[in-house]
């Protein structure tokens, strides 16, 4: 009953009306077209993971693989330590996800709410090294980790993660300066130090700003491949991303066992996303990473 | 863009100039010094990690180095045999021919896929994961997938045999193989497009309202609302896209290895090979530092250039 009424209300034009429609569908369509043509490799993979080698090329293409062929993880897995890798790599993202993260956390606090005379030229060391090409300190690094005896070792891929990360520091800084600042004055006036601000006033307003960093240093530092792949010599010490390496190598054109290789990589990861996502995504939105 | 807001919480709440004690005035230097001890970590990160090997790179591009062996000292000589190698000349050609096409087509792309999240569509939390996916699993997982995409019997090239087209060889032709990586680069614009959709969002409507009643439709509306308004997100997507992709090198590493016949070798990729195979760290440094010298010059000019086209709300009067 309402609906009419509100219909008759309205009294669009019958023409106007088609074309309101037509066009909904059509960005429906695009929409969600879209989103399957972007999610078309992820699906791709999972398919020839669970696929038979000789499955691979039957026309017309097997869209769902029955049965399952589950052989492909198991002959993967024993290609290499893959739990040596996993190990590797777990210990790397764990270590870093934590020390940027609450390095970074500090930093911009410094940058974004204490004051000190030469803060905003050393802000400006901030943006550098994020602008500046990290191509050219790989090889000083290098030389540097060597003269240590730290090649082989995960350490090089542990400490530069305890000084912060200019991006992170970045986004940081910029979300805090959209903190009122009324709330830590009125802190500071009840006799709270810095410390006590940044733990009890600033980080609980910042949750989804800190987990979108925490997220970034986690696909970071998961898929990280140059300096692993530098710093690591021997098989077992490889992280899982550079160990994979050698599955293009050894299985070449064997498909099946390269996608199973790369759903390995990849499932911890769109989980972690889809954990974080809620998060994320308000994080992304209130950071702004305007400038 | 970024240096805009530096100074944006530096206006200090005036204190009334007291005569202040010699033990007073020290205490209070000591209190202003506490931010020190915040951004400590990062000092002390950005005199190791930045500054000490930003010069020790260049030192380090002075002399002979095989690793193994003494260092000596040997002027420009690594700069003069950079510039006369061919391989340098090829590795820089490729990713300046990579930049052109992946840096522009990236972002255009991660604009248009922005605006439609930005749409009233229901279930759209799905749909914006569904696009972001390719990107948090960039890297090796998303090389090793299209290794198997651009296969000569691949997906893709099945794709094209519905339209009868018999699709290339792609990671194994010469002609082929650098638009491979620049296509599959466009699956992995989630984070510009995340950047967009935030700016996107803080478009005020009121601008949208006022087009409307000037009678502006919809290409009038981002003609002359979304593209000004969203500037300063593009350019901060350009300037970061051309420092990245100037630095690619995992997917030549695994994908094409640089071939073939150089045809995927990237400039990065060549240092990786100068330092770590052949161990002619000298020489690696020297080329790094070229490497430098052109990202630096692309940045001040897009920088330059930015005052041209980059709105800023804050500059108008008013």
């Amino acid at each position: 009953m309402s609906a009419t009424t509100a219909g008759m209300e309205r009294r669009r034009p019958i023409v106007l009306r088609a074309f309101r429609w037509t066009r909904r569908i059509l960005l429906y369509l695009i929409v969600v077209g879209g989103s399957f043509v972007y999610m078309y490799p992820v699906f791709f993979m999972l398919r020839t993971s669970l696929t038979k080698e000789s499955d691979l090329y039957v026309v017309p293409p097997i869209i769902v693989p029955l049965p399952p062929v589950w052989e492909n993880y198991a002959i993967m897995w024993q290609n290499g330590p893959t739990w040596s890798w996993i190990k590797n790599s777990l210990i790397v993202v764990s270590f870093s996800v934590v020390a940027e993260t609450v390095t970074s956390v500090s930093v911009a606090y410094g940058f974004a709410r204490t004051r000190f005379a030469a803060r905003d030229k050393l802000f400006i060391g901030v943006l550098a090294t994020m602008m500046l090409p990290g191509a050219v300190t790989l090889i000083p690094r290098w030389l540097i980790f060597h003269r240590l005896d730290m090649i082989d070792t995960l350490w090089p891929l542990l400490i530069p993660r305890l000084f912060g990360t200019a991006f992170y520091i970045f986004i940081m800084r910029q979300f805090f300066l959209t903190l009122p600042r009324e709330l830590d004055d009125a802190a500071r006036i009840d006799g709270a130090s810095h410390l006590q601000i940044l733990r009890k006033v600033v980080i609980p307003l910042s949750v989804p700003a800190i987990a979108t960093i925490a997220v970034f240093s986690f696909m970071n530092r998961w898929n990280d491949f140059l300096e692993p792949l530098i710093y690591l010599l021997r098989t077992e010490n490889l992280t899982l991303a550079v160990g994979l390496r050698f599955f293009v190598s050894r299985f070449g054109t064997e498909y099946h066992l390269l996608m199973a290789g790369a759903m390995l990589l990849i499932v911890p990861m769109i989980f972690a996303f889809f954990l974080a996502q809620k998060q994320f995504i308000r994080g992304i939105a209130l950071t702004g990473i305007k400038g | 863009m970024a240096s805009s807001s530096l100074s944006a919480n530096t206006t200090d709440l005036r204190e009334p100039p007291a005569p202040l004690s010699r033990w007073r005035a020290a205490r209070k230097w000591i209190a202003a010094q506490e931010g020190w001890v915040f951004i400590f970590p990062w000092v002390v990160g950005f005199i190791l990690l930045d500054l000490g090997p930003y010069i020790f790179a260049l030192i380090i591009s002075f002399l002979n180095w095989d690793v193994g062996r003494p260092p000596t000292y040997i002027g420009l000589r690594n700069y003069q045999a950079a510039f006369t190698d061919p391989l340098v000349g090829k590795s820089l050609w490729n990713t300046a021919y990579y930049t052109l096409f992946h840096v522009p087509g990236s972002t255009i792309i991660a604009f248009a896929v922005a605006g439609l999240l930005n749409q009233r569509v229901r279930g759209m939390p799905i749909w914006r994961t569904m696009y972001y996916i390719p990107s948090v699993t960039s890297g090796v997982g998303m090389a090793l997938i299209w290794i198997w995409l651009f296969a000569p019997r691949g997906a893709l090239n099945g794709m094209l045999g519905w339209f009868g087209i018999e699709g290339p060889r792609w990671l194994t032709s010469t002609t082929w193989a650098m638009p491979a990586l620049i296509i599959m680069s466009f699956w992995g614009v989630g984070s510009s497009m995340v950047i967009f959709l935030a700016g996107l969002q803080g478009v005020p409507q009121h601008l949208y309202e006022a087009a409307e009643v000037d009678g502006g439709g919809w290409w009038a509306k981002v003609r002359h609302v979304t593209i000004p308004m969203m500037t300063p997100y593009i350019f901060l997507s350009l300037i970061l896209g051309v420092i990245g992709s100037f630095q690619v090198v995992t997917q030549a590493l695994l994908m094409t290895e640089g071939g073939p016949d150089n045809a995927t070798l990237f400039i990065l990729l060549y240092i990786w090979i100068m330092g770590w195979n052949a161990f002619k760290m000298g020489y690696a440094a020297s080329i790094s530092w070229i490497l430098f010298a052109i990202i630096f010059a692309a940045t001040i000019v897009q920088f330059l250039g930015a005052r041209r086209w980059v709105y800023y709300e804050y500059q108008e009067p008013g």
